[in-house]
């Protein structure tokens, strides 16, 4: 079967094959052929505000279904406005497709008009790339794309393609099979490996489950709960990895880390087993490397063999698809556990014990007053509303710190936010991409002051598409975190933090033709937020907080997770058990 | 320390940026990089010389692993592998210590490609430190220019190469979609 069509109806004809039904863009000269066969074409478009905004729909999308996100812009800065998203994708291992025009293949290295060397630039932003050279390679290269953004670890693939392969008249084949013979998609996990990490986890007195993002990339959840509730063991999920086990699970801990709660840290710290699944030992989880989890063997499960040993190193290394590794590994565990279940179970209980202990002595507790609007408030009384089922998102920094401690997800691709990259401006973006792929879902956009205002031109998309998003804004006057630091660490001279003239939130989404208030009273939180809920559209709630909030607990940089400051009156203390 | 690496890549464009990006992103100085066609003219055989520290060696050649292009990376370091070196030399030599520059080169096994009135030009290869003995001996005759080839390494052993197979595309047994009607039909 074949037909003469042109590049531009290719590539659309191959976005369908892989079931691509919406994309987020931005048009410019040279994706102009490409845009005129979209005219009739029934895929959906998304027309946002700012390129890079194109590319953080793509994951909102992406990081909410876990299909690939589709994102397009035009050559030159079209291209180069793509790259934070890109590199986002990239750090937390999220599948996107970008594509975007480049001028004609005569033109390029003229300096032309519009030119840039994306395929150059994007080298490092992307898990692959590619310049499409002429219109034959071009079916090849889309489904190479799709499949290389979707398989092994998940991430961003850019495709450059020259305006002139989208005008070239060519027959259309389809491509039916994909030989990238380079391409190394480990997924199985070592049986004998496995075997052995069963054994491990049932000879551990204090084991400590760390799930990650991982465990969301391969839809995991399930096999993660089994094997919680099999071993009995506390678990963790970290920034990422929130949801792959739900917050309500009674082995769910919280998240560790630089603002994980009192008992993760000191759990990571005392465990003798750590079952490490889909993560990669951040810095931001395992503050100073040295000092971390001291008297832990790790086995650790990741698709990509270059997370093993990175940081830490594993005593048993299992490379493969934490699924696949986890419905097999618990199959062992139930067939071992009659024989070696009872063997530390005193052992267990006793760490049952302390790790409850130590979540009683240091309960992450909001802060709540009658006079102001403390931020851990808001995000409980989000938390409430939401009841662990809403679609949240966050940009970076304070929010999103106390969003993840205090907001509930009882399952996978509800929390969405900027982990690995830390990119302000992604939460209202990657907002819009979740409410397309999941219109019947309530979805919360929350960001700083600070963070709104870098994507604030994504109003017009929302309002234009209707979309009901709660966009909430945690209103401190200041670049939160920034300030946080510069109190503690820099002697409390605050530089360039300030955020002065922040528009009337009323006004500001009126001029959008849609509902906005701002508040400040404690009495008015909940009905504020009600209404927004009720509100058919969108909403935007700017929520004035106490300016001078801190996040707690919190592991000063380059400290050991063990030596959190707990609180604005606590010293830092050193774990002493 | 220096690590050698040897790859077999894609002959694709780009491929060289991914390998030398990876190692500048990661802050790793590359000594030397050779790069030539294999027999087979789809593929290319790298020799890479990189100073890193001996603890991160594994994650280079992960690091490398994960890059499409790559089909086979070795690290040579420590294994079974010849490694030599070529380096092509003009040596200005007067005609009294002509003989002297020829004999030394007899003594490193150099080959004289070039002669003229200013003296010649040499051709050595070796082992890299064998190598820069032989440039300080011929410095001292004189002015010299040395252009070095960088490090191109064998592995000893045959290792098996691992390649993925093909995979299918999705919707390849129902290719039935068709736009040009306006409706999806997937």
């Amino acid at each position: 079967m074949s037909n003469l069509m042109s590049g531009s109806k290719i590539l659309l004809e191959c976005l369908v094959r892989e079931g691509v039904d919406c994309m987020f863009g931005y048009p410019g000269g040279v994706t102009l052929p490409f845009y005129d066969a979209m005219y009739d074409h029934p895929l959906r478009h998304v027309l946002v505000r700012h390129e890079e905004n194109a590319c953080f729909a793509a994951e909102g999308y992406a990081r909410s279904t876990g299909k690939v996100g589709v994102c397009c812009a035009t050559s030159g800065p079209g291209a180069t406005n793509l790259t934070t998203g890109l590199v986002d994708a990239m750090m937390d291992s999220i599948p996107i497709v970008a594509l975007t025009g480049q001028v004609s293949t005569k033109l390029i290295g003229s300096d032309a008009f519009q030119e840039a060397d994306t395929f150059g630039i994007t080298r490092s932003c992307t898990k692959h790339n590619y310049l499409v050279k002429t219109l034959n390679d071009l079916p090849q290269i889309i489904h190479e794309a799709f499949y290389i953004a979707s398989t092994g670890r998940p991430g961003p693939v850019l495709v450059d393609v020259p305006k002139d392969v989208f005008q070239a008249q060519g027959h259309y084949a389809p491509v039916n099979a994909i030989h990238l013979p380079g391409y190394k998609v480990h997924t199985d996990g070592h049986a004998g490996q496995i075997r052995r990490a069963a054994h491990m986890m049932w000879e551990a007195k204090r084991p400590f489950i760390y799930a990650g993002g991982g465990v969301i990339a391969s839809e995991a959840s399930l096999e993660l709960t089994q094997l919680v509730e099999t071993l009995d063991a506390p678990a963790v999920c970290t920034l990422m990895g929130l949801g792959a086990l739900s917050s309500e699970h009674p082995n769910f801990i919280s998240m560790p880390g630089m603002h994980g709660s009192y008992a993760a840290n000191m759990g990571m710290t005392h465990t003798d087993l750590i079952i490490a699944l889909g993560v990669r030992f951040d810095d931001r989880v395992t503050g100073r490397l040295a000092a971390f989890a001291p008297h832990a063997k790790v086995i650790h499960v990741d698709i990509d063999p270059a997370e093993i040993g990175k940081n830490r190193a594993a005593d048993l290394p299992i490379v493969g698809d934490v699924k696949r590794v986890l419905s097999k590994l618990n199959k062992i565990l139930l067939e071992l556990a009659p024989a070696h279940a009872p063997i530390h179970a005193d052992s267990r209980k006793a760490w049952w014990n302390q790790v409850r202990e130590w979540k009683e002595e240091h309960p992450l507790t909001p802060e709540i007053s009658t006079s102001e609007i403390k931020p851990q408030h808001l995000m409980r009384e989000i938390d409430r509303i939401s009841g662990g089922k809403a679609v949240v998102t966050a940009d970076v920094g304070q929010h999103q710190m106390w969003a993840a401690q205090f907001i509930r997800f009882n399952s996978p691709r509800l929390w969405i936010n900027s982990g690995g990259l830390g990119a302000m401006g992604f939460g209202l973006p990657s907002a819009i991409g979740a409410q397309f792929a999941n219109p019947d879902k309530l979805v919360f956009s929350i960001s700083g002051d600070g963070g709104f205002q870098m994507s604030l031109p994504e109003l017009a998309t929302i309002a234009s598409y209707g979309l009901p998003i709660k966009i909430i804004v945690m209103n401190n006057g200041y670049l939160g975190m920034v300030r946080q630091w510069q109190e503690l660490f820099y002697n409390n001279r605050l530089n360039a933090v300030t955020l002065d003239c922040f528009p009337d939130a009323e006004k500001l989404a009126g001029a959008y033709g849609f509902k906005g208030r701002t508040i400040e009273s404690p009495a008015d939180l909940t009905p504020a937020l009600q209404e927004a809920v009720k509100e058919p559209g969108p909403y935007l709630l700017n929520v004035k907080v106490t300016p001078f909030e801190n996040v707690f607990p919190m592991v000063p940089a380059g400290g050991a997770i063990n030596e959190m400051v707990l609180g604005e009156s606590t010293q830092p203390m050193a774990a002493a058990k | 320390m220096l690590q050698v690496i040897s790859l077999l890549v894609e002959n694709k464009p780009g491929a060289l940026m991914r390998i030398t990006g990876l190692l500048s992103a990661r802050a790793y100085n590359i000594e030397s990089l050779t790069v030539a066609r294999t027999t087979d003219p789809e593929l290319s055989r790298m020799t890479i010389v990189v100073d890193v520290e001996p603890h991160l060696r594994k994650q280079v050649i992960k690091q490398m692993n994960r890059l499409i292009n790559v089909l086979q990376v070795a690290d040579l370091t420590d294994s079974p592998s010849v490694a030599r070196e070529l380096i092509l030399m003009r040596v200005r030599a007067p005609m009294e210590s002509r003989p002297a520059v020829l004999k030394e080169a007899e003594i490193f096994g150099a080959r004289v490609i070039d002669s003229s009135l200013e003296g010649f030009a040499l051709e050595a290869t070796g082992d890299s430190e064998k190598l820069d003995e032989f440039i300080d001996v011929m410095r001292s005759y004189g002015e010299i220019e040395v252009t070095r080839s960088g490090t191109v390494a064998v592995m000893m052993e045959a290792r098996r190469l691992r390649l993925s197979s093909p995979v299918p595309t999705k919707n390849a047994t129902n290719p039935q979609t068709t736009i040009d009607n306006g409706v999806l039909n997937a």
